[in-house]
């Protein structure tokens, strides 16, 4: 049987077992917007901005590990997407956007509502498609969920011309399909492999660094007995948060710029150095030429060649999958007759010891005014550790980072490579959605939330109980934080007046609202909005906290990793 | 230094913009590209020249290899490889100077593909450098338009790029 292009378009988001679609229609898409009126496949979820829809997509991807997805119409519905994709990009989640684009005759002609979707996509997808004719349509539409979830996952784009989505042609769903230029490796170099194993039981002063790759390769059961049948040290950075459980001794927290002092002076005094799924990121080995002044052997394993010496150099580089690399690294480990040299390592977890009584993350606790780590502190309490935590971007999100204590991987959802204000609200939606009974909150600032806060709506028309955990320092306080140590305290443009009453707004929407000013009130606050009966309920929790507080380890930017400077000093 | 990079694509529209954008995105320097579909129509072959550190090299390759519609990259000067490059040059050949532009094109074993009264249109081939060396030889007074192609490359012996 024919099908018009549209139904193609649905009927493909079917097969793949798409259960969510976060859109907003407009003239190039109508035809699709027909089709999906018709079927109950899957469900369609009405956003109130474009930006919210891929943000929702994309945290559904990061939290099932599934491809999310996302439907906008041609021009500005694209251009409001954008910052979504790009964001998506930077972490390296798989996404499928299907994009509307003006009838093909009409491109190039600067139609109503065109842009060149392709063109302005490009530089921040894996990978984006101009479908010209019906019949190539399903097989782009294979393609799209292949390359976006394999390999290094990541965003691709799918532009369909309304003609397209009228024309008709047989409709078959390709179950596989090979593409000639496309062939991720997922097998290790064995012989690689084996020198990793030889160097990490020869070391003296080990060090596991595991990131991103680790979660989006669901390799955390692996990596955790892999870990500890060694022994060592390990460190994860903002992106691979709950890769391995926080609340493990052997994990020094979070590194990097606001990494803690154990992780990162063992990071940077450490004599052999296995790099997981992690890219050496600017903000994770501060200024690389003091980092390289120390000498380290680096192992690193990723799926992705260009990450590995792209930053450092790398002694012995795998290329891989990561589940298949610790498994496979495993039973050589295993294997081997010898063990890690236990006298040496002692010396270096005394050492490390040393450096963790310095209880860098302590801050006063006896003030009037609500410090905002305490609320993060009280928010794992309350929520038994197991929460979904999405955050924005800010001091806040860095305090959710060293504060809310990770075990499991997939429940940490945030920006971190793009660092995009906003993604707070549609994070905790397209999670929520997910896992409709899990505890889900988002950690946030006064000023990221404005920047999605229209999505109070959304939650409000599909009942999406998400809890909203504001900071509220009346201030964009990282911005601030940097202006206080780098700007002379001139502070230019960060305050945050005018703000709306957030509980008044919440309740507009027919969301509760709380206002939380003492910290004698936080505890109560938090256990009412997690309680059974405001289960179902969406819940705007609005924490006075302090407005000069600041996030404290702190690598400067330029400095070494173990020039720190500790909220004591200061 | 100087690389010449070899790369076989999917023959699709856009596919050129990806190399061009990935080389601007990040930075790399392209001293030329040349670009043409091969024997086989859905496969476009492309030759860049680059130069860069050995580090920047690296990334250039493996960049290109990442991108979904590149098939095989190839570094030619990491072995032994042939390069060409196609260039016309329109010159004044009057009086005196034109028997002597027809013996320098001669020695340089150019070919002169048109003429009028005042001009020669010179057709040369070879290595980049070789081409420089022929305007370096002939009076830069002379010469009204000059055209080229930038670099192609081929492996030596059995050494091929094939998809
Ligand atoms: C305000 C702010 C402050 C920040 N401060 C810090 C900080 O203090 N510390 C910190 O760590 N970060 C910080 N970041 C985040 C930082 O910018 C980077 O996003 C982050 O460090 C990158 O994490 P990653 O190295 O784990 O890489 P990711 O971006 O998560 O990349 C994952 C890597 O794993 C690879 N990979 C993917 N799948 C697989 C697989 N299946 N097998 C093998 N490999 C795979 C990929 O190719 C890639 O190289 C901050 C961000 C913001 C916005
Ligand atoms: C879209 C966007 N614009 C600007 C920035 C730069 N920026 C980073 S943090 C920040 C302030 C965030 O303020 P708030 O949400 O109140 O969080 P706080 O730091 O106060 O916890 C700004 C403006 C950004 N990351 N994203
Ligand atoms: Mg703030």
């Amino acid at each position: 049987m024919e099908a018009t292009g549209a139904e193609i378009v649905v009927r493909c988001l079917a097969e793949e077992g798409v259960e969510f679609v976060f859109g907003y229609p407009g003239g190039a898409v109508l035809n699709i917007y027909d089709e999906i009126f018709k079927q109950n496949k899957f469900k369609h979820v009405l956003v109130r901005h474009e930006q919210a829809a891929v943000h929702a997509a994309d945290a559904y991807a990061r939290a099932t590990g599934r491809v999310g997805v996302a439907l906008v119409t041609s021009g500005p519905g694209v251009t409001n997407a954008v910052t979504g994709i790009a964001t998506a990009y930077m972490d390296s989640i798989p996404i499928v956007v299907v994009t509307g684009q003006v009838p093909t005759a009409a491109i190039g002609l600067d139609a109503f509502q065109e842009v060149d979707t392709v063109g302005i996509t490009r530089p921040c997808v894996k990978h984006n498609f101009l479908v010209k004719d019906v019949k190539d349509l399903a097989v782009t539409m294979k393609k799209a969920f292949i390359i976006a979830s394999t390999g290094r996952p990541g965003p691709v784009v799918v532009d369909v011309p309304k003609d397209v989505t009228a024309h008709l042609t047989e409709f078959e769903y390709p179950a596989t399909l090979e593409m000639r230029s496309y062939s991720p490796v997922a097998k290790g170099h064995s012989g690689q492999m084996k020198r990793a194993v030889q160097m990490l039981l020869e070391a003296k002063r080990p060090m596991i660094y595991t990131g991103g790759g680790v979660v989006l390769g669901d390799a955390s059961e692996q990596l955790a007995e892999f870990t500890r049948l060694l022994g060592f040290p390990i460190t994860n950075t903002l992106m691979g948060l709950g890769g391995f459980p926080a609340t493990d001794r052997q994990n020094l927290g979070m590194l990097g710029m606001h990494g803690t002092y154990e992780a990162n002076m063992a990071m940077q005094h450490c004599d052999v150095l296995l790099a997981v799924g992690a890219r050496f990121d600017d903000r994770v080995i501060g200024n690389p030429a003091h980092f390289a002044r120390e000498q380290r052997r680096i192992i690193h394993v990723d799926i992705d060649p260009s990450s590995i010496s792209k930053r450092v150099r790398v002694d012995v580089p795998i290329v891989g999958d990561v589940q298949n690399v610790l498994a496979d690294m495993l039973v050589l480990l295993k294997q081997a007759k010898e063990k890690p040299d236990a006298a040496a390592l002692n010396a270096w977890w005394t050492q490390i010891e040393l450096w963790r009584s310095k209880d860098c993350l302590k801050y006063n606790r006896n003030g009037a005014i609500i410090k905002p780590q305490y609320v993060v502190e009280k928010l794992w309490e309350v929520t038994g550790g197991d929460a979904f935590i999405t955050s924005d971007v800010g001091q806040h999100q860095m305090w959710a980072a060293q504060y809310y204590k990770f075990d499991k991987p997939r429940r940490w959802i945030n920006s971190g490579g793009l660092g995009t204000m906003g993604v707070g609200l549609p994070y905790a939606m397209g999670v929520q959605l997910a896992f409709p009974d899990a505890q889900v909150a988002c950690i946030t600032g006064e000023s990221s939330i404005q920047m999605n806060i229209q999505e109070l709506s959304t939650c409000k028309q599909y009942r999406i109980p998400v809890k909203v955990v504001t900071l509220n320092n009346r201030y964009m306080g990282m911005v601030r934080q940097w202006q206080e140590f780098f700007y002379g305290s001139r502070y230019a443009e960060s305050y945050m007046e005018s703000l709306p009453d957030f509980v008044k707004l919440a309740e507009s929407y027919g969301h509760v609202g709380m206002r939380i000013d003492k910290p004698e009130d936080v505890e109560a606050a938090l256990k009412e909005a997690f309680s059974p009966a405001l289960k179902e309920r969406m819940v705007f929790m609005d924490f006075q906290t302090d407005q000069t507080e600041n996030v404290f380890p702190m690598v400067e930017g330029g400095k070494g990793l173990s020039e720190m400077i500790l909220a004591e000093e200061l | 230094m100087r690389h010449i990079i070899s790369l076989l694509m999917e023959n699709e529209a856009g596919a050129l913009s990806r190399v061009a954008g990935l080389f601007s995105a990040r930075g790399y320097n392209i001293e030329s590209l040349t670009v043409a579909p091969t024997e086989d129509a859905t496969l476009s072959r492309m030759t860049i020249v680059t130069t860069g550190s050995e580090e920047i090299i690296e990334q250039i390759t493996k960049q290109l290899n990442k991108l979904v519609d590149v098939i095989k990259v190839m570094d030619l000067t990491e072995g032994r490889h042939i390069e060409r490059e196609l260039m016309l040059v329109k010159v004044k050949a009057v009086g005196t100077g034109r028997e002597e532009m027809k013996r320098t094109a001669d020695i340089f074993r150019g070919r002169i593909i048109d003429v009028t009264d005042a001009t020669y249109t010179i057709e040369l081939t070879g290595t980049g450098s070789k081409l420089d060396a022929f305007l370096e030889a002939i009076d830069s007074a002379f010469i009204i338009e000059t055209v080229r192609t930038g670099a192609s490359g081929i492996g030596r012996g059995e050494r091929s790029l094939k998809a």
